[in-house]
């Protein structure tokens, strides 16, 4: 039993002009059979308008252990939201 | 549940002196609803029992086709065929999102797929009951997915990620799986007083049996309470096989069928219905191997797995010749 499938990990664009979105994950021989599955598995109900396939041993991720360093930088740049702003009222909507 | 009996490793729930920084931390995501995902760091019986419980979970769902899918060929009217045809791929869709989840914490398709197989991993005893009939089919669709349901509505919280979000997408299909079994077994209750007969029947055969589906009284298990800490159990086994009487014997009434139960009767006091538990003998009876069914389930599943290597082997074979024959050309 070592011959196993690669896994393939699934991107489905949605009805509504959305980016496409990691659905989930299946096995498959190869690219082709990948998107064929797929159709099959994340698809039966509408869910779908395209569909990507991406073998899982081609992503890079980045570690658990780097989340402080990479995404705790942003949490104190408050001025970069529309919110830090005070507009007087009789400026209008801005 | 399609999980049962599902063995909860390590000695029970440590205090917060008992833990590492490592331990304390990541019960503090958990009690937070932090979802934990594969690259996290996790206790080694964290990670040990969720593969057993996803496992069983997928199991159940894949050999769970097979009492259904035997009366795919004999349904009674085109429409049924196609609705028994599409509820069954759902439930081979459920066992692969299930098996995708346990296989990100470590264990690979194959080996997962081998414990089924050899009879080292279980699924749910429900499954070795037989379907004798097409108001079985009515009534496993009826009890035994909404007895499901039960269990994984609540697991769309549970704490790893891969599986909250597994139980999200089966849940979105759950339902029509119940409901398309309420209405074939209502066709036939409302129907000539030998449907209803059979109705009848299989409700008292199915109904134990789902009652079963959720497992023995948990409610003084260190194991449990250990699974409840870390959020990968979220009801005991009694509260949630009570909830199930007390959605279905309205639903019974609706039908006209008699209950299959003398015991169940309403209690005012509790706010809910008593009835009769379940002849656990049997249950462990059927775990153990010795249910009506459990070893033309193994063998079934055997079989296709067997029958089905050289189809695995060269569809892979031809897809590494493709890709050899492309390397070549560039
Ligand atoms: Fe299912
Ligand atoms: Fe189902």
């Amino acid at each position: 039993m070592k011959n196993e499938w690669p896994l393939w990990e699934i991107f489905i664009r949605g009805q509504h002009g959305l980016s496409h979105r990691h659905v989930g994950s299946l096995h498959a021989p190869d690219a082709e059979m990948a998107v064929k599955n797929a159709r099959d598995v994340y698809t039966r109900r509408n869910e779908g308008v395209s569909i990507w396939v991406v073998e899982a041993k081609h992503i890079t991720a980045t570690a658990p252990g780097e989340k402080g360093p990479l995404f705790e930088p942003s949490e104190s740049k408050v001025y970069r939201h529309p919110t830090f702003y005070d507009i007087p009222e009789e400026v209008g909507h801005m | 549940m399609y999980a049962q009996l599902v063995k909860t490793a390590g000695t029970g729930v440590k205090s917060q002196e008992e833990m590492t920084d490592q331990e304390r931390e990541f019960q503090d995501k958990i009690d937070r609803d932090i979802k934990i995902e594969p690259k996290d760091w996790m206790p080694d019986d964290y990670r040990a029992t969720l593969i057993r419980q996803i496992g069983q979970h997928a199991h159940s769902e894949i050999v769970g086709q097979l009492p259904e899918g035997n009366w795919i060929t004999r349904a009674p009217t085109l429409e049924r065929k196609a609705i028994l045809l599409a509820k069954v791929q759902d439930e081979a869709g459920h066992g692969l999102y299930l098996y995708c989840a346990a296989e990100t914490l470590g264990v690979t398709r194959d080996e997962i797929t081998e414990m089924l197989l050899d009879g080292r991993m279980k699924y749910s005893s429900i499954f070795n009951y037989p379907t004798l009939n097409w108001a079985d089919i009515g009534a496993v669709g009826w009890l035994v997915d909404g007895a499901a349901i039960m269990n994984q509505v609540p697991l769309q919280r549970t704490s790893y990620g891969p599986y909250s979000r597994a139980m999200i997408r089966i849940c979105k299909e759950e339902s029509f799986h119940q409901r398309q079994g309420y209405d074939a077994i209502r066709k036939m209750a409302e129907g000539s007083p030998e449907q209803k007969k059979m109705a009848q029947d299989a409700l008292n055969r199915l109904w134990f049996p789902s009652l079963m589906m959720f497992g023995p009284s948990d409610k003084d298990s260190v194991h449990s309470a250990q699974s409840m800490a870390w959020k990968i159990k979220i009801n005991t086994n009694d509260e949630l096989r009570q909830k199930f009487v007390d959605q279905t014997v309205p639903q019974i009434e609706f039908l006209g069928l008699d209950l299959p139960d003398p015991g169940i009767k309403w209690n005012e006091e509790r706010g809910h219905y008593d009835y009769t538990d379940p002849d656990w003998s049997e249950f462990f009876n059927v775990i153990k191997g010795n249910g009506p069914c459990n070893v033309d389930r193994l063998a079934a599943r055997n079989k296709a797995w067997d029958d089905g290597e050289w189809v695995r082997d060269g569809l892979l074979e031809h897809a590494r010749k493709k890709a050899a024959r492309k390397h070549a050309a560039e």
